[in-house]
């Protein structure tokens, strides 16, 4: 049987994914570029008599995705830059009680209100914790409608299994832009991961009472809560980081980018090779954990390299870190909403190719 | 022989944190002794705010969430819908409810999210130290409001009375006022709390109990005397009685 292949908007895509992850609950409130995906999950969650709320805010939104999950379901909440920023207390909570949650940033550009025009300017704000507290969860990056989609539904799977809310960054062209997409299967309900730690039925199940909370005012107690935290962060770094890389092993230069910028980085790749310049290109798919020890590694190997952003230069830090002065990192980046040209970003390489 | 009145099972059998005086204690007693009543122990979920009450997952004996200050009618909605043959009891604070969670309990109410909320209203901040609130009463006196609420030169605003402002949303169906002042209104507050938690599981809609309690510590008062002062002042501003009852019950 042929693939059933759909022509979908990213975010309705990733909408469609997360119904068949068994998202049983979502929460939402207008913003624009996701309004799709809101919209999509209205028609979609009540047909099938799942929980939808526009809720009155993004810090309402995400508390009640904390309730949600704290009662044992999966469940989700998207939006965009600066509804993300109102998010990042909840989050925090999320963190602090460990539990499972998917928030979707289908990212515009900053600062304030800034534009609604695709921006790459939250990667600060996604990787390190955006809220209070020490804390990180897992950020998946997608560069096509399809991988949206894959990576959402995988994002349900991650967050549960790590008690670790799971962000997928996008950007307002993944999120707007239409192609072919092969959904994945429609989890059954009753089939996904059991959460002993939920409240609710608890009579039902004859076990202790259960406490979903954060707090603990205890300073050494809190300590081995937070340390027990990275020991799971230290395992997700050594097993899950996840790249894709484009002619890397005889490049001169590695381009490096996410998402849509890496989109573009591939068109300046393909044309650098045309005209015979060795340059790669090395996409990291989950920025945290960030694949840093490849990039070592291939920093070793005497590449240099180009991180392309569609910002004034986050993610490139993160490159500089891992290479850790073993090879030279050159940036190039548009802000404001403005999507580099293939053209810029082959000029770039040229330049520090010298060709 | 049947025993008639003891410790409430839904209550663990410790002390509380509070101070001598504090109204919590009594408060979780009776909210104990109704979820006894109903049979509901094993299936009831309370979300304790951030205040004084934020300890109240010590003392109950069954199943909590912790939400952010203020989100409690948040996290409460989200609890209630996935398990909404539950008990769920959203406990919150005048600080909490009333000031940084206003946008999130107006909605919830209007949305007729089906927990019950049990505002417990003190005219003051008591975890932080005595803070002015939103309920705290003109003239009264607090840490940051040192010459008294003024509500005009000072722009310190006025008390708020939540019930009566809930009372025009569609989605609520039971409001209620109760105090912990004396026997009597301990025994009223007790009935409202049971109309609504009865009214939640019939799915009927949005219930609130306000319950006017003392805070001798940050009152600066003695036990006795803040309970004087909570009936000569909080109970002439906030009227004790069912503010809005629209439940099918009580139109039959």
């Amino acid at each position: 049987m042929a693939e059933d292949i759909r022509l979908m908007k990213g975010n309705e895509a990733i909408a469609e994914a997360a119904i068949r992850a068994g998202c049983r609950a979502y929460f939402g409130y207008p913003i624009t570029p996701q309004n799709e995906l809101t919209a999509y999950m209205a028609r979609h969650m009540l047909d099938r008599k799942r929980t939808f709320i526009q809720a009155e805010s993004e810090v309402s939104a995400i508390n009640m995705v904390y309730g949600a999950a704290a009662a044992g379901a999966r469940s989700m909440t998207s939006s965009s830059s600066p509804g993300v920023s109102l998010k990042q207390e909840g989050i925090s909570y999320i963190c602090g009680a460990d539990l499972p949650a998917v928030i979707v940033n289908v990212a515009r550009s900053g600062p304030g209100l800034g534009g609604i025009s695709p921006g790459q300017a939250d990667y600060f704000q996604s990787t390190r914790g955006g809220g209070h507290g020490d804390y990180y969860h897992f950020v998946l990056a997608p560069k096509s409608v399809q991988e949206a989609a894959d990576l959402t539904y995988e994002a349900f799977d991650l967050s549960d299994e790590w008690r670790i809310p799971a962000m997928i960054l996008a950007d307002g062209l993944i999120g707007q832009m239409m192609e072919g997409v092969v959904l994945p299967a429609e989890r059954e309900l009753s089939k996904l991961p059991k959460r002993p730690y939920a409240v609710g039925d608890q009579a039902k199940q004859g076990r202790p009472i259960n406490h979903v909370s954060s707090i603990n005012l205890v300073p050494l107690e809190l300590e081995a809560s937070v340390r027990a935290r990275f020991e799971r962060y230290a395992k997700i770094k050594e097993t899950l980081v996840r790249y894709e890389e484009t002619q890397v092993e005889d490049a001169d230069l590695v381009l490096v980018a996410y998402g849509t910028s890496a989109r573009v980085s591939l068109g300046a790749l393909q044309e650098a090779r045309k005209a015979g310049l060795k340059v790669g290109l090395f996409r990291p798919i989950t920025l945290w954990p960030f694949p840093e020890k490849r990039l070592a590694e291939l920093a070793g190997k005497g590449k240099r390299f180009l991180a392309v952003e569609m910002s004034m230069g986050q993610m490139v830090e993160d490159v500089r870190l891992a290479v850790n002065g073993k090879a030279p990192v050159e940036f190039y980046g548009r802000c404001g909403g403005v999507i580099p040209t293939e053209d810029e970003v082959l000029a770039a390489a040229r330049k520090i190719l010298g060709k | 022989m049947e025993l008639a009145y003891g410790h409430p099972k839904s209550l663990k059998p410790i002390q509380t944190k509070y101070c001598p005086g504090c109204g919590h204690g009594v408060i979780h007693r009776v909210i104990a002794e109704v979820i006894d009543e109903l049979g509901l122990q094993g299936s009831s979920i309370i979300t304790n705010p951030v205040g004084c009450s934020i300890w109240a997952d010590l003392y109950f004996d069954f199943d909590s969430v912790q939400p952010a200050h203020g989100r409690t009618p948040a996290a409460a909605t989200g609890i209630k819908r996935v398990l909404p043959d539950h008990l769920v009891i959203c406990y919150q604070g005048d600080g909490d409810l009333a000031a940084i969670g206003t946008a999130e309990i107006i909605h919830a109410a209007n949305r007729g999210e089906k927990f019950t909320t049990i505002f417990v209203n003190n005219a003051i901040y008591g975890m932080t130290g005595g803070q002015m609130a939103p309920t705290t009463l003109v003239g009264q006196h607090a840490t940051t409001a040192p010459y008294g609420r003024d509500p005009v030169e000072a722009g310190m605003g006025y008390p708020i009375r939540v019930l009566e402002m809930l009372a025009t949303l569609g989605g609520t169906k039971y409001l209620a006022r109760g105090s912990v002042n004396n026997a009597a209104n301990i025994r009223k507050t007790k009935q409202y709390i049971k109309k609504a938690f009865e009214a939640q599981m019939r799915g009927e809609g949005f219930t609130m109990v306000e319950i006017l309690s003392p805070c001798p510590t940050n009152w600066s008062m003695g036990a006795g005397e803040s309970v004087e002062w909570l009936e000569k002042n909080m109970i002439p501003f906030y009227a004790l009685g069912e503010v809005k009852n629209t439940l099918e019950e009580a139109a039959k």
